[in-house]
Parts: C-alpha cells; sequence; structure tokens
C-alpha cells in the first residue's frame, strides 16, 4: 500500500508540478482550486444566453410600450410553454447523438387524433365520440408508440434516424391531413385546452406545465441512473455498452419519451390556439424551431452534452424575438426571414461564449 | 559527439504553460541527419507538447526551434513547416477512398495546368516506395485494402517523397504486429543511414535501444537525460524515466509474481469455454476451449487476428459465436449481451480505452461507477451524486487515480488515470472474472505496475478469475498460465513462470512447432 501512495504522490506532482516538493496535500489543494473555477465557469457558460435574453427583453421595452406589460411577459411564457415541451424531446434525442424529425408529426397529428376522436362528426370529428379524457391519454400513447416505432426501426433494424424519423414526420403529416380531409377542428370539450389556454390569475397554465416538466425531465436526466445512462450512451456508446449499461434499450426509451414529450406539447398548442389545424407541427415547420432552440441552448448535435436549463433559456430566447417581431408589425413576408437570420447570429454568439462546449 | 554538422532540426530551452501547468521547462533537444534520437518519458512528462511544438502546432512561451541552424517559420504557416518536418501519428492520417500513389502526392501531385498527371504520379509513387524498400506496398492500390502497417509506409512515403528529411514517429509501433515492428526498425535503419534525422517517441524502452542512436529522456516538463544509447541500460533509462521510485515499480510487480502456482490449483473452476467456434473481424475462433480458476490469472497471447480479442471479448459478452458455450460460475453468457454478462459477475476492461473504455464528458466517478449503478440507486432510481461520489473514492484511492474531484470529466485526465478509472470500473463490481483487453496499452510505468498489481490482487486477495488479453509481454509478470492461440485455435500453453520471452513469442509467430505443453 505504501508503494502505491507513493506513486500517486509523485503522479500529482507530475500534473501539477509547480507545486514541486510541497507535497501532495498542497498539490491536491491546488487540483482542487482548478476544479472548482472550472465548475463556476461551466455554470458561466450554462447561462451564457441569459445575459443575450435580458439584453432582447431591453430591447422589446425600448421599442415597444406593450412588451413590457405582465399581461404580454406572461403571453410570451404560454406561447412559449409548448415549444418548450417539445424542444425538451428533441433535446434527449439529440443527447443520445441521434435526432428526431417526426416529433414535428406527432406534434400535429396527435392531438388531432384525439380531438377527431373526441369531437362528434359535425365538427369534423369522427362521431365515435371518446371521451376527451381518454383522448388526453390517447395523445401520450399516441407519441410513445410512435417514438417506439421509430426506436426499433433505428436501433433494431440499424436504419438511419435521419431518414427513419423524416419518413415518419411525412406520414403523420399526411395522417394528419387525412383523417379531417385538411379542415380545421375548433369545438373542442374543456378537457382538450384547458392546459394550453387556461390561466390561473396572470399565469398560464401552460406555463406551470411546461416548468414542472423541464424540471421533472433535468432531474431525471441530473439523478437517475436511466438520465445518467442518456449522457453515458450520448457521450460514449461503445463505453456505455461496455459497462453493462443496455444501450438499446436506453435508446428505445428516448424515442418514446421524445414522442411523449412532442404529443405534450401538441396538446399544449391545440389548447393554446383552441383548435386544431391541418398545419399544426409538419405545416408550420416547428421541427426547424425546435432544433434551433435545442442547439442555441447548448445541447450538443454530437449527444452526450445537454441540459434542460440551456433549453429553457434557448426557448426563451427565440420566443422573445418571435414576440418582438409580432409586436412590431414586421411586414409579414419578412418575418421568416429575419426570424431566421436571428436564429443564425444566436447560433454564432451562443459558438461564441460557449466556446468548446457547443462544438463537440 | 563526431557529428559537428548543424542540427537538421533543433528545440532550443523550450518552455511552455498550460494554465497553471508547467508542461516543459526549458528543454533542448537536436535531431542530426544520419541519428535517430529516442524521445522517453512517462504520461504527462511532455512529450506530445514538445512534439507539437517541433511541429509547430503550438507556439513556446520560451524558446526556439530551429531547422538546420534558421529560425522555424511562423505559427500559422502550415505549409512552410511541413516542408521542414514531417509527423507520422500514432492514427493513420491516410485518405482511405484514394489511391496509394494520391496519398503519397497528397496536395502535391504533379500536374499538367491543374490536371493531373497520373501516369508521372504513379510511376513517381512506385519510385519512392522502391527506393525506401517499401515496394510491398502497391502504389496503385486502395488505401482502405491496405494493413495498418502499410498505411503507415505510405505516410512515411509522402513525408519522404516531398524530400523531407526529418522525421518524428510518434510511437508508431503501437498497432504493429511484431514481425512489422521489426521491419519498421529496418526501414528506419535504412532511412537514418541514409541520412534522415527521425525523433522516435515510444513507450517501449527496448525499441529505443533497438533503433535509436540517442535518447532523451523527460520527466516532468525537464530533460533529464540526453546522451547516446550505446553503453546505457535499460535499468538506468527507467531510473531516469521514473526518478526516485524505481524501486516502487520492481517492488509491485514481483510479490504477485512470487505468489503464483500455489492458490491457483486450489481454486474452482470460474470461466469454462467449451468448444467455441465464432468468425469476427477481429479473427476466427475454431474450436476453443478454455478454463480459468478463481484466483488464477491467466493471459491470452496471440498476433493479430489469431483470436485472442474475439475470445476475450465473447467471455464478457461482447462478442457472437456459432457455436459452443461460456459459463461463468454455472452462469451461461450470452452472446452480444454484456449487460447480463455483467450481472453474471464478468467485469471487462475494453481494448481500446478511447473508443471503449469510458465516456469523456462524464466525472471520473461517474465513470468509475458505471458498472453498478443499480446499486447505487435508491427505490426511484435515483443515484445522488454524493453516494455515487462515496462509492467511487475507494477505487480511486485502490488504484490511485489523481483527479481534482470526482466530478472532474474524464476527459481532462491522462491516458493512464483514464485506464486506472476503466479497470476501476471493473474492480467496482467485485467480479468473479476480470476479461482485461491489453489493460496497460499506453499507459506510463507507475500506472502500469498499479494496473497490474491490481489485476492481481484481484485474484489473489478477491478470489476472482483473471483473463488478460495482451500484446505487452510485460504484462506476464502476473500471470500464472499463458494460454497462446494461433488461427483461432489454442497452440501451446505455458504454466510455468517467469515465461521465457523467446519461447513465447516463438508459439505467437509460429516460428517452432507448436510449444512445449500443447492443450
Amino acid at each position: 500500500m505504501t508503494q502505491v501512495s507513493s506513486d500517486k504522490e509523485t503522479t500529482a506532482l507530475a500534473q501539477a508540478p509547480s507545486q514541486e516538493g510541497g507535497g501532495r496535500a498542497a498539490a491536491e489543494a491546488q487540483l482542487q482550486q482548478i476544479s472548482r473555477q472550472a465548475r463556476a465557469l461551466s455554470l458561466l457558460r450554462e447561462a451564457s444566453l441569459l445575459p443575450a435574453v435580458v439584453l432582447l427583453v431591453v430591447v422589446g421595452a425600448i421599442i415597444s410600450p406593450v412588451f413590457f406589460t405582465s399581461a404580454n411577459l406572461w403571453g410570451i411564457g404560454q406561447q412559449a410553454s409548448s415549444l418548450a415541451v417539445i424542444t425538451a424531446g428533441e433535446a434527449l434525442a439529440l443527447m443520445i447523438g441521434s435526432m428526431d424529425l417526426s416529433l414535428g408529426g406527432t406534434y400535429g397529428f396527435a392531438p388531432m387524433l384525439a380531438a377527431w376522436l373526441v369531437v362528434p362528426a359535425a365538427d369534423f370529428g369522427a362521431g365515435v365520440k371518446l371521451n376527451a379524457y381518454l383522448g388526453i391519454v390517447m395523445v401520450l400513447v399516441l407519441g410513445a408508440g410512435v417514438g417506439l416505432v421509430n426506436g426499433l426501426l433505428i436501433v433494431k433494424a440499424r436504419l438511419n434516424a435521419f431518414i427513419i424519423t423524416l419518413g415518419m414526420l411525412i406520414l403523420l403529416a399526411g395522417c394528419q391531413d387525412g383523417v379531417v380531409k385538411g379542415q380545421t377542428i375548433s369545438a373542442l370539450p374543456t378537457a382538450l385546452w384547458y392546459l394550453g389556454f387556461q390561466f390561473w390569475g396572470p399565469v398560464p397554465v401552460s406555463l406551470v406545465a411546461a416548468v414542472i416538466v423541464l424540471i421533472v425531465v433535468g432531474v431525471f436526466l441530473r439523478y437517475h441512473r436511466a438520465g445518467r445512462a442518456v449522457y453515458a450512451v450520448g457521450g460514449n456508446a461503445e463505453a456505455a455498452r461496455a459497462a453493462g449499461i443496455n444501450v438499446d434499450r436506453v435508446k428505445i426509451g428516448v424515442y418514446m419519451a421524445a414522442g411523449v414529450l412532442a404529443a405534450l406539447g401538441g396538446l399544449m398548442e391545440m389548447g393554446r390556439v383552441q383548435a386544431i389545424t391541418a398545419d399544426q407541427g409538419y405545416g408550420e415547420g416547428i421541427i426547424f424551431v425546435v432544433f434551433a432552440s435545442a442547439v442555441i441552448g447548448g445541447v450538443s448535435l454530437q449527444g452526450g452534452r445537454g441540459n434542460m436549463l440551456g433549453v429553457a433559456t434557448g426557448v426563451a430566447l427565440l420566443s422573445v424575438v418571435q414576440n418582438i417581431l409580432d409586436l412590431k408589425n414586421v411586414n409579414n413576408y419578412w418575418v421568416e426571414a429575419v426570424y431566421g437570420l436571428v436564429i443564425l447570429v444566436a447560433l454564432a454568439v451562443a459558438r461564441l461564449i460557449g466556446g468548446s462546449r457547443s462544438q463537440t | 559527439m563526431a557529428n559537428e554538422d548543424v542540427p537538421a532540426a533543433e528545440a532550443i530551452g523550450i518552455s511552455k504553460q498550460f494554465g497553471s501547468t508547467v508542461a516543459l521547462r526549458g528543454v533542448s533537444v537536436s535531431l542530426r541527419s544520419g541519428r535517430c534520437l529516442g524521445l522517453v518519458g512517462r504520461n504527462g512528462a511532455g512529450k506530445s507538447t514538445l512534439v507539437s511544438i517541433m511541429s509547430g502546432i503550438y507556439g513556446a512561451d520560451r524558446g526556439e526551434v530551429r531547422f538546420e541552424g534558421q529560425p522555424a517559420p511562423a505559427l500559422g504557416d502550415v505549409q512552410a513547416w511541413r516542408e521542414r518536418i514531417s509527423t507520422v501519428f500514432q492514427h493513420s492520417m491516410v485518405v482511405p477512398q484514394l489511391t496509394v500513389a494520391e496519398n503519397v502526392f497528397l496536395n502535391t501531385q504533379p500536374a499538367r495546368s491543374g490536371f493531373l498527371d497520373w501516369r508521372t504520379m504513379r510511376a513517381e509513387a512506385k519510385q519512392v516506395l522502391a527506393e525506401w524498400g517499401f515496394g510491398n506496398v502497391n502504389a496503385n492500390a486502395l488505401c482502405s485494402t491496405l494493413t495498418v502497417e502499410q498505411r503507415q509506409l505510405v505516410e512515411i512515403a509522402r513525408a519522404l517523397a516531398a524530400g523531407r528529411r526529418c522525421l518524428l514517429l510518434d510511437e508508431p509501433t503501437s498497432a504493429l504486429e511484431r514481425a512489422e515492428i521489426q521491419r519498421l526498425f529496418e526501414r528506419v535503419r535504412s532511412m537514418v543511414a541514409n541520412g534522415v534525422a527521425v525523433l522516435y517517441i515510444s513507450h517501449h524502452l527496448e525499441e529505443v535501444f533497438e533503433v535509436c542512436d540517442d535518447v532523451a529522456v523527460l520527466r516532468d516538463g525537464e530533460l533529464v537525460m540526453s546522451r547516446p544509447t550505446a553503453g546505457l541500460s535499460q535499468d538506468e533509462l527507467v531510473t531516469a524515466m521514473v526518478g526516485q521510485d524505481t524501486a516502487t515499480i520492481a517492488g509491485i510487480e514481483r510479490p504477485g509474481a512470487k505468489d503464483n502456482g500455489q492458490r491457483a490449483d486450489h481454486g474452482k473452476p470460474c470461466l469454462v469455454v467449451e468448444h467455441l467456434a465464432a468468425s469476427s473481424p477481429r479473427g476466427a475462433l475454431r474450436d476453443v476451449s478454455l478454463e480459468v480458476r478463481h484466483g488464477e490469472r491467466v493471459a491470452l497471447l496471440g498476433s493479430l487476428g489469431a483470436g485472442v480479442a474475439t475470445l476475450a471479448r465473447a467471455a464478457a459478452g461482447c462478442e457472437s459465436w456459432s457455436s459452443g458455450r461460456i459459463e461463468v460460475e454455472g452462469e451461461l453468457i450470452v452472446p452480444l449481451r454484456r449487460d447480463k454478462a455483467l450481472k453474471a459477475g464478468v467485469g471487462y476492461v475494453p481494448e481500446d480505452r478511447r473508443t471503449e473504455g469510458f465516456v469523456r464528458l462524464l466525472g471520473v466517478g461517474e465513470n468509475a461507477t458505471m458498472s453498478i449503478v443499480d446499486r447505487l440507486a435508491n427505490a426511484i432510481g435515483a443515484v445522488m451524486p454524493k453516494r455515487r461520489a462515496a462509492a467511487a473514492r475507494p477505487l480511486a484511492e485502490r488504484l490511485s487515480i489523481v483527479s481534482a474531484s470526482m466530478s472532474q470529466p474524464l476527459g481532462e485526465l491522462s491516458g493512464g488515470n483514464q485506464q486506472k478509472v476503466t479497470v476501476a470500473r471493473a474492480v467496482a463490481i467485485k467480479p468473479k472474472l476480470v476479461v482485461a483487453m491489453t489493460p496497460t496499452r499506453g499507459v506510463d510505468v507507475a500506472s502500469k505496475a498499479v494496473l497490474l498489481a491490481t489485476l492481481s490482487s484481484l485474484a489473489l486477495d478477491d478470489g476472482a478469475a483473471v483473463l488478460i488479453a495482451t500484446d505487452d509481454l510485460d504484462d506476464l509478470v502476473i500471470c500464472d498460465r499463458v494460454v497462446v492461440l494461433r488461427r483461432g485455435e489454442v497452440v501451446a500453453e505455458f504454466t510455468e513462470p517467469p515465461f521465457d520471452r523467446e519461447e513465447l513469442i516463438g508459439a505467437i509467430e509460429g516460428l517452432v512447432p507448436s510449444g512445449s505443453v500443447t492443450a
């Protein structure tokens, strides 16, 4: 044992040579201090987008008198909540080093199918008059089901995630159009819109729900063994496998969780606009905004890196931009272009501040 | 020495600091044409920093690099650096989709008004290859069809074709087999004889004695020895590398070896492999049977593709097989189910720690305890960081892992410490069987001693069966028995340590009719 510890000492000295002769305690104290600094720095990077969000809020307040009112700010919260939930799902898929384009399809089709089964035939429903609460369960089950199919095809059949989820996205969007023949269902029962539309005092219920979802997912990732397995699989799948983690199961589980989150986000969005159109999800190109906010929020496209605080800031940033554009009444034909430009700038800034974080 | 010429390349008083860590302190080395300088030192001694500075990847804080007496080009001028010095890295830098000729002249292809002159290029490539004795590489072959050895030759040929006479070889033998290593040595010697200056970086000291004219030793960023290899003993060199604790290393390796024989015979069989047949890109197996007892330390040896890797991975549940069975304490190992093998008590140290060993971004503690999360998790499956750190700390202690904290990302540590964490993970499960593949590859001498001592103590103190698949004969000091595979079959078994290196190599290479004790 004594030889072992003397080896430890020399190695410590090798790594902190300025401590030569100072002994192990000094060398370790120095190492610990370096690690504290590193941790403080990484926390700073985690929150690196907060100044940008604050800056945008100031800009918003200057260019529009309406912006800095509590009604508008809570409104932004309500608008952002469905995006936050679906982005949390995409972040999970990205963190295992994969991607899921079909979330955009689930986001539209899952609530559409539920609404179609629940509302009467006269309101473009199927006429089966399913119980509205069962309808909500349906939404989530469908999300999980789509995720399961994706997962099996990608993990077990070893097909390419991009192509599989792209095909699934188009399939779901087609079904969404097909079941209602392109119509919009707007006569929704309370149960289907409550989560997305209701306010508790000034506070939108959907924002509360989104915050809870992000916290639950965040805590799960940080502390649950399956959450840690997500980081291990994304960081190095081969090493995770060698360590005895069932990599396939983790991956399939992530696709299912992502599907459920996308379906929940879609349900909230349906509630917020009090209707479900054939366009929700795929038609409005939600998936691009989802990717952008995840990546702006520091989720690595290579996998293994990302967290829910980042997702929240990424979503907040894009939502505030969207709101400012709405308030400024930017020419409708140019809104998308401005939005796209903001995304590019935000990514560049995030890369600059985040350093290597967003690189790998 | 006799050579009064201006050095082909020299580093003069180089110092370099990264943050608070001093990587190099006033290091001077010079490469002379017609001589091969070995550069050795433990991991973290500053070898790679020196190589990076001499090849223009970083600038030095103090000191300068000179080529043939002229100051080095500006730092960003990659082209100018490449004209003066070439580095052949451990990891191949050839483009597999292109032919050998194209790779030899990558970006310097002979061309007529912008169009490639294929005929000239092929002819010149052929000429360069033949001139330097690399004639077994076909200039028209696609690089993807070449062996690792041939790819390395293509890289060396690229440097030589461009007229560079200053080569840095960074651990050139790490991916080669024994016969290939011998051929590499011959080629290095002939290049040196033809006036090339070579800097040879290696972990293997015997290589240094074999090919190098001079040797420079770095320790903690300082040059502690620089002299001709002639008249230098291996012990002196090790002492220079390790400093005062040479005795330690000898001390750790030997007790394990002394103990063996007695206890091993009494153990009950732990790993039982019966008539295993498999086809795998790592090497096929034809009807292999093997038994490892509790408390026994068995080494598997064989050249690349002989089936050693396949057999070891199969025992860990990482490989599929077509017939035969593997049991650990009566429990069947399921093909390709590493997770089930783990539950059966099989600890595993993968062959390549970078690709399979650990997750760079995760902490030391989390990597070390990845195999026991089920045990660390509470009723709802949560793993609290405190509990994890508490479980990891004794492992870090046992393997003397040096890190700032249990949460420091493992990617930031030295190779030796990374490997210790990978081994810690196998230790953590209190294994019945440990399958360790090349457990000491690419680590410094001191880490090697700790790793071997740990594996040994798993058998002697904890009664585990230890199976080591290795190509490093130094690993055999802790082994009770050596099983040699060739072409997927067990061809020889050695049961009497200490093992005779020449007999072992003979069995591996098939030079002598299948060995002493045939299985």
